[in-house]
């Protein structure tokens, strides 16, 4: 019996892996920019086995230097956030956490508006210090969330309710330091837009390690996780200490969420949906919801980001495109899944 | 609810700015001519009936601001907008022209205020305390420009300088375009409005300044007008269209310059780059419609005549 479900768990997981390849290959494939796809397959086949490329210097630029880190950077963006938010949901026992709710996106969003009204003339956006404080201010919402909900007591309410209070008092902060300075109003809200329009190898080389530690960390802790579920008396009973598996996932957590905002701005729903349609398909134990997030969210977003770059003339906002695909999706699958359960 | 009205916001902010730069043009005395009551309106904005001649007005809109003081009604300003920074003499407040609040306005018992739209009911709020307020929206077109110069001339007792500054303008203007020589092959460019590559068509204010040229912009698909004008593009997209020109109007909010786009990854391999051609320009000059219009097409044409060279 186990045998069988061991073996199920492996064949839901080799088809998340495939479908994550068949979404990175079709992203490289095919772009804003109208190379043909044949002439990149060929330039690829060139720069992995040898052989004339068909691209030009520029077009092998768009290739190697835009595309492909910004595909890999979409991946590692979504795979961040809807791991945490599987993280979120499993330490909170509440399907409405998600990265953002526990002060992250409010702490970053402050600390970016503070960068760009305090030091406006050295905010360039690919290079500037905004990526950076957007990741200080998201580590700093998120433990100052923690510090004020230990303070107020024990229990997974009294930390989210902690979040909902520390997330509103730094947006209000956000907002008055944007009204001192309305000029640099909107470079804030570019960012807040969330996007990869401008990312580069640079922007990949930010993300990888802190998210490759979580994913790491999580993947180790998806069977604690599972204990976590049935409760903390269960758990404390098997001789687990519910609170220091608890500190140790949120702060990976966090650390993945941090690292996407950086990089990336504000892009909703990736994180509360994916894990939702996770547990849909294959189940709620943690050790496949974990795993299955991290390829599931990068799958989403690689093809989110792609409809993002190439459905108009322009870029479409990436958060825009996460909840416009997203939502109708998340429904039907919710519908399909209930009617199964009836 | 917010995100919904950022690209709006955004674009609002776009066409603002701010500037810092010494008077191109000198004071001309106030004069009394011009009959009032007189009835003005810009293009795209709902007339105004002024029963005499203003002596306290309110600018809420850095163009307007420049263009009254190059009309000469520089003496009848008696407070401008935290945005609009130019000229030097202007008497800046804290005002907001984003969000401006009646009440706050009212303080410098104003009889003519000028902004550059009225999305919250500012000229009903106004008009109960007996002040006139005028929409200066967005100029589409050089001739909105020149429209608006007319309009607030005419609006401020300053009917035959409005007329003048228009005509010099519009002279300057046709003269500095005809005097460039037309490049060997048709030029493209790239107008970049922050580093992450907003940009502007040619349907815009700006691109048809650009057009004057003969130039191309890279940002026209299909729909010049998609997007309301200002499309965000992408990278590839830039890359891929290898502009001759690249004009950074981002250098002051954005800290942009040829060397920050030399560095970007890939752009490298652009024409514009390669040729030395990626230009700063002053974003506020380059986002304003004010008489200062006449600099920014004078740096346009240097521009193309290098290029073109």
């Amino acid at each position: 019996m186990p045998d069988t479900r061991t073996r199920l768990r492996a064949a839901v997981l080799l088809t998340g892996l495939l479908v994550l390849a068949a979404a990175l290959i079709g992203a490289v494939l095919a772009g804003a920019s109208d190379l043909g796809w044949q002439r990149v397959l060929a330039e690829l086949w060139a720069q992995v086995i040898g052989g004339r490329s068909p691209l030009s210097a520029r077009e092998a630029a768009i290739v190697w230097q835009l595309r492909v880190p910004r595909v890999l950077l979409a991946g590692i963006v979504g795979a961040a956030l809807a791991v945490s938010g599987a993280t979120f949901q499993g330490v909170f026992r509440n399907p409405l956490a998600d990265p953002y709710l526990l002060g992250a996106a409010a702490g970053a969003g402050m600390a970016a508006t503070l960068v760009v009204v305090l030091a406006p003339a050295v905010t360039g956006w690919v290079v500037g210090p905004l990526p950076l404080a957007a990741f200080a201010g998201a580590l700093g919402g998120v433990g100052l969330s923690w510090l004020v909900g230990r303070s107020a007591g024990r229990g997974t309410s009294t930390l989210l309710l902690a979040g909902v209070a520390v997330a509103s008092f730094l947006t209000a902060v956000q907002t008055f330091a944007q009204q001192l300075n309305t000029d640099t109003i909107r470079q804030v809200y570019t960012w807040m837009l969330g996007g990869l329009t401008v990312s580069g190898w640079r922007e990949v080389a930010i993300a990888v390690p802190y998210v490759a530690v979580a994913a790491v960390v999580l993947c180790l802790s998806a069977r604690l996780l599972d204990v976590l579920a049935l409760g903390d008396a269960e758990a404390a009973s098997l001789g687990l200490r519910p609170g220091r598996i608890r500190l140790v996932v949120l702060a990976a957590a966090s650390l993945a969420t941090a690292a996407a905002v950086s990089v990336s701005g504000l892009i909703g729903f990736v994180g509360i949906v994916v894990p939702h349609v996770v547990r849909l398909l294959a189940g709620a134990s943690y050790r496949v919801v974990i795993p299955l997030s991290l390829i599931g969210g990068a799958a989403f977003l690689v093809l989110a980001d792609q409809l993002a770059r190439t459905i108009m003339p322009g870029e479409l906002p990436l958060g825009v495109v996460t909840a416009f695909t997203g939502a109708p999706f998340f429904a039907w699958i919710l519908r399909s899944s209930r009617r199964g359960l009836s | 609810m917010f995100r919904r009205f950022a690209p709006l916001l955004a674009l609002l902010l776009v066409l603002t700015g701010c500037a810092t730069r010494p008077p191109e043009t000198s004071a001309a005395p106030p004069d009394t001519e011009g009959a009032f009551p007189v009835t003005v309106a810009a293009p795209g904005a709902p007339a105004v009936t002024l029963d005499r001649q203003p002596q306290r007005i309110v600018s809420l809109s850095p163009s307007a601001t420049e263009t009254l003081f190059a009309l000469g009604a520089g003496p009848q300003v008696v407070a401008v907008d935290s945005a609009s920074d130019y000229p030097a003499q202007a008497p800046h407040t804290q005002l907001s022209g984003l969000n401006p609040d009646p009440e706050a306005i009212a303080a410098y018992h104003p009889d003519l205020v000028v902004v550059y739209a009225d999305p919250t009911g500012l000229a009903d709020a106004l008009a109960k305390i007996g002040t006139k307020t005028l929409v200066m929206p967005d100029a589409k077109t050089l001739d909105d420009a020149y429209a608006q110069f007319q309009a607030l001339g005419k609006a401020t007792g300053h009917q035959a300088e409005g007329e003048s500054l228009a005509r010099q303008t519009r002279d300057d203007i046709d003269k500095v375009v005809a005097d460039t020589r037309k490049p060997a092959r048709p030029l493209s460019y790239y107008w970049e409005l922050d580093p992450t590559y907003y940009s502007a068509t040619s349907a815009t204010f700006i691109g048809q300044v650009l057009t004057r040229f003969g130039l191309t912009d890279i940002a026209d698909g299909t729909d010049p007008k998609a997007n309301g004008g200002y499309p965000q593009l992408s990278a590839e997209r830039i890359l891929q269209a290898n502009p001759d020109l690249v004009f950074l109007a981002d250098s002051k909010c954005c800290g942009q310059s040829a060397q920050t786009v030399a560095a970007r990854p890939g752009w490298n391999t652009l024409t514009a780059v390669q040729r030395n051609q990626v230009i700063a320009l002053d974003d506020d000059i380059a986002s304003r419609w004010s008489p200062r219009i006449v600099e920014l097409v004078r740096t346009v044409a240097d521009a193309v005549a290098k290029a073109g060279a």
